[in-house]
């Protein structure tokens, strides 16, 4: 590299030219830093050559001549001081790198400093020995003497290693380091350890610029010279300071024409005449130009002009009138987005600002902003200065942007009405008058949740049947109970004759169903039933053994008899519930497991049972008798079925569409029927009109255990296990065009909760608009 | 006979699904976004999904089959396929390095022409009126841009020229008539023609690097083309209305659109502000005359005084007073406060409005005038101060605009806390939550009563709450007179005092001797009055109805009848209910927050007053201990 750069330089000192001589004092110091860089970069290189090329080199310069002079001093000081280092010296080679590397930060470092410490150190440079002996030396040889004299004379004291480019290494093992112009090994300087390079470094203000040379292992010390080198290198720029980068330009080739040819040859004739080629190309052009696939650039540039920004006219000539055009078909228009409120204020009032908890139930939502109440959280600012921009807007818009183009549309009419319009118009029951509305009686003495409750037919006394295996008959006016007739089972129904000339209960309790005289009342009209009860009746016909083996008719034992008890007919299976016929003469029983001998009817005159059914239609809970015509109605599970006694036919199947029946009850005309279920339902049929229900009523939240009609009132009644009675006007009209009106009048809703049971059962007082109700707390309730 | 075919006819024919369509029309998928933006064709909701889908019940997006074919024969169509053979030469061109033939077919860049969908998409003028709230607050946002990789910098410079135009529309034609601050920005709302036309411009800066799935400003950016368009001619017409120039023309010192001006977005913005501060240039010389309102007043009146005639002419009467709401008026607006909404308020209902010139360009006068009346400031004091006008924080504007009149600007001052800005968008007739401060809008007297007994009540409280601290300072003050006294007794000695006591017993006698009396007569009164009694018929009591009870069971009676709702209706039933009860909770929520906020406050305001008295009594005693 040296060599190029050394080339380079001698071609330009070829040039005659004065620039190079009259910075050649620079340059000599350029040279002397090559040197160095040589000694430091590439430690193999022979410095012959270079030594030549300077001499070469310097020889031609005349003013360095007064320079030497200068120069013997230094050179003199360099002498000792070099002695003086090779005393010093105690780094090894391998520490060599390292300072190198320590030497360039430190010359960062100290970048600053050595601008002002250049000032400083200038004036002593000349006696501080800062100078180094190549330079020297080669001043020295320029001035008189040969080359050859010159190096062996003036080396004496300079140690100059001969091992040539070899890798330093190899001496690594050995004393010393090579061998100097006089073939003596040239002994390593003595090696230091860390301690002392850091006290040298202490003491030593010149430390930093201390580099070791790798050939001598001796250590040498930059001259400033040398380190303004080093910058410009480090910076890129070109290492000769003295460089000018704008020098005034040369001009080698003039660029001015000259009046005389500089060659002798004439100019061809074709350079005279007009290119064929281009002919052509212009021809071309022109006939594009005409036929207008070629535009000129002023045309261009009109078009341009033309084409920036689109271009608006009167689109629409009148404000409404429309051109008849195609569109899309059935347009459906993007409804607006909804305009702010309040709370969307820079400065709302209090109350729309968040609390606490709204914030944290806002934040938790994050995953579900449809849910959140409102889609920003409502902030205030003092100022209209502080109000930031709305960090969703652009995703607002950009969804606005989604909606428009990508959400499904349809009319749709928007049902804008109030919950109230809802609510079928019903008359006000205030007007539907007298209707129960208050509890005025409690019954209290039976222990267990009573099942059923009966009234008697003149409306003076009640009788009901218990759980805890006793059938209670009270004064209604007073809430006295009259008489308890204990049983062997738990009574599941009592149903009073409803034959005002009979003073008769049927009490259903296990497996017996036990015709009781009460004993009450008009004391004739005992007497007759007892007379009427005492004995059987003749037997003309002979039953056939399916009867005989279900049912059993016999008059009751001693003790029995002295509670009232007067026939006794015992079942083959648990009787759930009993009913009469309208007239007192027939009664009915239902014995769920009974299958196919489920329902049975009784006929007390001629103390003869029969079985309507051959075959089970399915799991019997409830029959009635019609209060008018000889129909049967028979409650499965999930129908009603309605038979005719006379004909032995069915007649009709009702639908109930419901899980499981829990009750009936019929209109006194006979027209209507009221059904209970367990799910929550009570329906109405409408007999004449469909086999379907003409109303389904949901007025209960629990299962509804019974239902009742009134015999004169158009009430009806329904109890339920949410333990309220809800009593109802249900008129029915004799006009068959009108139907039936139904209005809930009234919750009436005592009872307590016991085991999930409210009211059991309910019935109506035979002349006044009064219900009884049976609850699970074991008490009766009038109300009035 | 053939047998028809399920799903050959009825709605599975009438839909088409979004691959179907793609397929029908040959079209890549953005393609086909880009062609239903433009020609506004949108997915329908089909009555029966099942049956419209050909039995399968994954929801799809479905089209109607005759948009489908209307898209076929458009010719927009052709350019979007144009398009895509543009790319592939082109992309030839550059890869065979043949620059002469990509300049030339550069040159012949297919281009889209919107105008006729304009005119299809609202074949009335007063349908795209209808339509304008989208177009206007997205084109407000792109106005705000800055050059995007999707949006070219000439589309946000045209949204910027059109959003200025409509804005000079709106100053000229005096059309504004509600304003709102929210935090996303300020709402706008005009009635061009009878219709309400509400857009947003965004609070500064609007713009923020946004993600892909957050944000596709490729959907948006086709968007504003369209909307450009529609604008653009929407703008044309309503300046002919006018009887304006369009496009507007600007003294040249404003709104240039050279290339320094589109640098620099700031002096771009004032720009774009101080275009709005200057008169448009009229086709006709004829000033603007508001007799022709007047003159369908008088008309109205001979069609006599039902109750909706009245309402038209107060509400015509209250808009006739907002457009000169601000006339006369000279405002200045400090450097602080956001100019644009402000410019356009002002000037739109016929104020003078002017800034510091030499931070913006385009002001008319310096703040030096003395003419001014109010000077818009939005910073807690200021250091000098003119005499002469109003110092305002700006939302005094917006709400004398939403009120339609000028608000006493003393609640408005420098530095004063600002009552709530409420919006003019709620419908004063909802029977939901209505916050105190717009209640006294609405009824004026209302706030005034409001305002009184509340200071009664606190002053009342107040008394018996601080009867301490008033003790203390009345001994205080006492202690004080009475030293004063003694002193001025030491001074002057006078037998005055002792008089006076004499004086004192002898009335206390005769007193004693009148009450005797009275007593006497009231024993003879009482019998009587006793015997009275007992002849008198005496007054019924009156039956006190226990209220709570009556209306429990007019709620039981309420619920009953609600259980006799139809079946088909039931659903429906309890979702209004729930709605209701939803409503009626958040008010209940707002009343109660109200509440406590209030009484929160009255609690710092005592206490501040308390510890204001308590100092007052230190001094006092101070006083009268320096006295002693």
């Amino acid at each position: 590299m040296t060599k190029k750069l050394a080339l380079k330089r001698k071609g330009k000192d070829a040039e005659p030219t004065n620039e190079v001589v009259a910075s050649s004092e620079a340059s000599e110091n350029e040279e002397e830093e090559e040197d160095l860089l040589q000694a430091v970069k590439d430690p193999g290189e022979d410095s012959t050559d270079d030594e030549g090329i300077d001499q070469e080199y310097h020889s031609d310069s005349s003013e360095e001549l007064q320079f030497e002079s200068d120069e013997e001093g230094n050179y003199l000081g360099r002498k000792q001081s070099s002695s003086a280092e090779e005393d010093e010296e105690s780094s090894d080679e391998d520490d060599d790198e390292e300072e190198g590397s320590s030497d360039e930060e430190g010359e960062e470092d100290e970048e600053k400093d050595s601008k002002s410490k250049q000032a400083d150190d200038k004036p002593s440079s000349s006696g501080a020995a800062s100078k180094k002996a190549p330079t020297t030396e080669l001043s020295k040889r320029d001035t008189s003497k040969p080359e050859y004299q010159d190096s062996d004379t003036s080396d004496e004291e300079d140690i100059r290693n001969t091992v040539g480019n070899i890798p330093m290494h190899w001496y690594d093992e050995y004393k010393h380091i090579g061998y100097d112009w006089d073939a003596k090994k040239i002994i390593k300087p003595p090696q230091g350890d860390q301690i002392d390079e850091f006290l040298r470094k202490i003491e030593d203000p010149d430390f930093w610029r201390t580099v070791k040379d790798p050939l001598t292992g001796q250590d040498v010390r930059l001259t400033d010279e040398d380190i303004a080198l080093i910058k410009r290198i480090v910076s890129g720029r070109i290492p000769n300071k003295d460089h000018e980068e704008y020098e005034p330009w040369i001009e080698w080739f003039t660029s001015e024409v000259e009046k005389m040819p500089i060659k002798n040859v004439p100019d061809h004739k074709r350079s005279f005449l007009p290119s064929v080629s281009e002919k052509k190309r212009v021809s071309r052009m022109v006939h594009a130009l005409k036929m207008g696939w070629m535009k000129t650039t002023e045309e261009v540039e009109r078009e341009k002009q033309a084409k920036r920004g689109p271009k608006f006219y009167m689109l629409w000539e009148t404000d409404t009138s429309r051109e008849h055009m195609r569109r899309i078909h059935d347009p459906v228009s993007a409804p607006k987005r909804d305009l702010p409120g309040h709370a969307e204020s820079y400065n709302p009032p209090p109350e729309y600002l968040f609390d606490a908890k709204e914030t944290k139930e806002w934040l938790k939502l994050k995953d579900e902003p449809h849910k959140r109440k409102l889609h920003f959280m409502p902030q205030k600012f003092k100022s209209l200065r502080e109000v930031p921009a709305y960090s969703r807007y652009l995703r607002e818009r950009f969804l606005r942007c989604l909606d428009l183009y990508l959400c499904p549309r349809a009319k749709r009419v928007k049902l804008n009405i109030d919950a109230e319009y809802l609510i079928p118009k019903l008359p006000s029951p205030r007007d539907l008058q007298p209707f129960p509305t208050v509890e005025s009686m409690v019954y209290r003495g039976h222990t267990d949740l009573v099942r059923s409750v009966s009234v008697e037919p003149k409306g003076e006394y009640l009788v009901s049947g218990s759980d805890d295996k006793t059938v209670k008959i009270w004064e209604i006016a007073t809430g006295r109970c009259i008489r308890t007739i204990e049983t062997d089972e738990v009574v599941r129904c009592v149903a009073w004759c409803p034959n005002p000339k009979l003073s008769i209960i049927a009490v259903a309790t296990g497996n017996r169903l036990l015709l009781v005289n009460p004993k009450v009342g008009d004391k004739v009209l005992v007497k007759k039933t007892d007379d009427l009860l005492a004995e059987a009746p003749s037997q003309d016909v002979i039953e056939s053994e399916r009867i005989k083996t279900a049912v059993q008719w016999s008059n009751a034992e001693a003790d029995e008899q002295e509670k009232g008890v007067r026939v006794v007919i015992t079942h083959f299976k648990p009787i759930r519930q009993v009913t009469w016929h309208g007239r007192g003469d027939y009664l009915a029983t239902v014995m769920p497991e009974g299958a196919n001998r489920s329902a049975l009817i009784h006929q007390l005159s001629k103390r003869r049972s029969q079985i309507p059914f051959s075959k089970s239609k399915g799991l019997i809970q409830f029959v009635l008798f019609h209060p008018v015509k000889p129909c049967f109605f028979v409650a499965t599970q999930h129908n009603i079925r309605i038979y005719d006694l006379v004909k032995q036919e069915l007649v009709k199947k009702l639908l109930t569409n419901s899980k499981w029946i829990s009750g009936m009850s019929i209109h006194p005309k006979g027209d209507n029927l009221l059904v209970s279920t367990y799910d929550k339902k009570m329906l109405w049929f409408d007999l004449d009109l469909s086999t379907k229900p003409y109303q389904t009523m949901r007025l209960h939240r629990n299962a509804v255990r019974s239902v009742a009609f009134h015999l004169r009132y158009p009430l009806f009644a329904s109890g339920s296990d949410d333990q309220a009675v809800i009593v109802s006007h249900g008129m029915v009209y004799n006009d068959l065009l009108q139907n039936p009106l139904i209005v809930p009048l009234k919750k009436l809703q005592t009872h307590e909760k016991r085991d999930e049971f409210g009211v059991l059962d309910v019935n109506w007082h035979p002349v006044q608009p009064w219900i009884f109700s049976t609850g699970a707390d074991s008490t009766i309730r009038l109300y009035t | 006979m053939r047998r028809p075919k399920k799903y050959e006819s009825g709605e599975a024919t009438q839909y088409i699904s979004r691959r179907a369509a793609l397929r029908k029309l040959q079209l890549s998928l953005n393609d086909f976004r880009r062609l239903c933006i433009l020609k506004g064709v949108y997915p329908r909701e089909p009555k029966h999904r099942r049956r419209a889908q050909k039995g399968s019940s994954e929801i799809k997006v479905l089209y109607h089959t005759k948009d489908i074919r209307f898209l076929l024969h458009e010719s927009i169509v052709w350019t979007l396929r144009d398009y895509k053979i543009f790319a592939k030469k082109s992309n030839r061109d550059r890869a065979i390095k043949d620059f002469r033939n990509l300049k030339r077919r550069l040159a012949l860049f297919p281009e889209i022409k919107l105008d006729h969908i304009v005119k299809e998409r609202y074949p009335t003028f007063i349908d795209a009126l209808k339509d304008l709230d989208d177009c206007l607050t997205l084109l407000f946002l792109f106005s705000t841009f800055p050059s995007l990789h999707l949006i070219p910098r000439e589309q946000s410079n045209l949204c910027r020229r059109l959003t200025i135009e409509f804005l000079h529309y709106v100053i000229a034609s005096k059309s504004l008539r509600k304003v709102f601050i929210s935090i996303k920005g300020y709402y706008f709302q005009a009635e061009i023609k009878g219709q309400k036309v509400t857009w947003i411009v965004p609070h500064y800066y609007p713009f923020k690097p946004q993600s892909r799935q957050e944000v596709d400003f490729k959907v948006m950016s086709i968007f504003v083309e369209f909307y450009t368009i529609m604008l653009g001619f929407t703008n044309f017409r309503l300046f002919h209305g006018l009887n304006l120039a369009y496009p507007p023309q600007f003294p040249s010192s404003v709104l240039q659109d050279s290339e320094e001006s589109l640098k620099d977005e700031a002096s771009f913005v004032s720009d774009r502000i101080a275009a709005l501060n200057f008169e448009l240039l009229r086709t006709d010389k004829v000033q603007e005359d508001e007799e022709e309102l007047d003159i369908d007043m008088e008309l109205l009146e001979q069609d006599g005084d039902s109750k909706r005639i009245i309402k038209m002419k107060q509400e015509a009467q209250e808009v006739s007073r907002l457009r000169t709401l601000f006339k006369g008026l000279k405002f200045f607006i400090n450097r602080e406060v956001p100019r644009e909404p402000l410019v356009i308020l002002i000037r739109s209902f016929g104020g003078k409005v002017s800034w510091d010139s030499s931070i913006f360009a385009g002001s008319t006068y310096d703040e030096a005038d003395e003419t001014i009346t109010h000077q818009i400031v939005d910073r807690p004091s200021i250091s000098t101060q003119y005499i002469s006008r109003d110092y305002i924080q700006p939302q005094w504007v917006f709400d004398c605009v939403n009120q339609r009149q000028l608000l006493p600007t003393n609640k408005y001052f420098i530095g004063e806390t600002l009552p709530p800005h409420l919006s003019p968008f709620v419908d004063s007739k909802r029977d939901s939550y209505i916050p105190p401060e717009e209640k006294a809008l609405l009824d004026p007297s209302l706030i005034e009563t409001h305002a009184q007994s509340d200071d009664d009540s606190e002053d009342e409280a107040e008394k018996e709450e601080e009867e301490a601290v008033d003790q203390e300072l009345l001994d205080a003050q006492l202690q004080l007179a009475y030293q004063q006294e003694t002193a001025e007794y030491k001074k002057y000695g006078g037998p005055d005092g002792v008089n006076e006591d004499e004086e004192d017993p002898e009335d206390d006698d005769e007193d004693d001797d009148e009450e005797e009396e009275e007593e006497e007569l009231d024993e003879k009164t009482k019998r009587l009055q006793e015997e009275k009694q007992k002849m008198s018929v005496q007054s019924g009591k009156v039956h006190k109805v226990n209220k709570r009870q009556l209306h429990k069971a007019e709620v039981d009676e309420h619920r009953l009848q609600a259980r006799m709702v139809k079946p088909r209706h039931r659903n429906l039933f309890r979702k209004l209910i729930r709605e209701k009860q939803t409503k009626e909770k958040e008010e209940w929520l707002l009343r109660k927050k109200r509440r406590t906020h209030e009484a929160n406050e009255k609690e710092a305001r005592k206490t501040a007053k308390r510890e204001a008295r308590k100092e007052a009594a230190a001094a006092a005693a101070k006083a009268s201990k320096l006295g002693k």
